[in-house]
């Protein structure tokens, strides 16, 4: 993946059980559409294709992603916690390269 | 592959005519949205879309989707170059059928959202979005 991709997440440090907990994410890509022209020539397409969260393994939320989706891919959803555990995230690109992420969450 | 003169013609013309068409013309909404149901009829009901009514810059338009009950929700915009946005999975931890998003508009079209209900039924929610810089790269 290009240099400088970097992803930020944020999910709260603790919960109650049963609580819905808003999970944001985003990460810095340019998300070529493949449609644009540098120079007069087609810059070719390079997105991220894939997201993925999971939670202690299991998967609460993927994208399939397109080109329309904008540069710095962001997105908000929404997971119901009933234990503590981690929070697993990954981005694929069109070459098929991975940035993953977690995030540890306390539920009381 | 092989194409004969008489071929050839008739893919050349139906693409000069595509190209002639108006974004809003190339892909008709309830056309897409049986692509994704595979005929079936989706419902109004249980879908919610949340999308600004003008957008000034085309390159990121909020969007925002929310259908309980539902295990995928697909994304489209029907006057893009492709039509297809984003398909949001939901498992079985999932809170709410709920997400948000920042999508690219070609121009002036409508975006629409079909969710598939965990009973395999479909339901589906559409608004036209202005847009007043197109988000393509031209």
């Amino acid at each position: 993946m290009a240099k400088g991709v970097k992803p930020r997440v944020k999910v709260p440090k603790t919960a109650a059980a049963g609580d819905t907990i808003t999970i944001k994410t985003l990460i810095s890509h340019k998300m070529e559409t493949g449609r644009r022209k540098s120079k007069g020539k087609l810059v070719p397409r390079m997105i991220i294709n894939k997201f993925v969260a999971k939670f202690n393994g299991k998967e609460v939320f993927s994208t399939d992603m397109h080109p329309a989706i904008s540069a710095n891919p962001y997105f908000s959803f929404y997971t119901k916690v009933s234990e503590s555990g981690t929070f697993e995230f990954s981005w694929t690109d069109d070459k098929g390269k991975t940035v993953k992420a977690s995030r540890k969450i306390t539920v009381k | 592959m092989n194409f004969t003169r008489r071929e050839t013609l008739a893919i050349s013309g139906a693409a000069a005519a595509a190209t002639l068409l108006p974004y809003n013309l190339m892909a008709s909404t309830p056309d897409l949205i049986a692509g994704i149901t595979g005929g079936a009829e989706a419902s109004g009901e249980g879908i919610s879309l949340t999308a600004p009514e003008i957008a000034e810059n085309g390159n990121t338009v909020p969007i925002s989707v929310d259908a309980p009950g539902a295990v995928a929700i697909t994304l489209l915009a029907a006057g893009n170059p492709t039509p297809g946005v984003a398909k949001f999975n939901f498992g079985p931890g999932s809170g709410s059928q709920n997400a948000t998003t920042r999508i690219r508009l070609a121009g002036t079209q409508d975006v629409i959202a079909v969710a598939e209900m965990a009973d395999g039924s479909f339901a589906s929610a559409h608004q036209t979005v202005k847009v007043t810089i197109g988000g393509c790269g031209g």
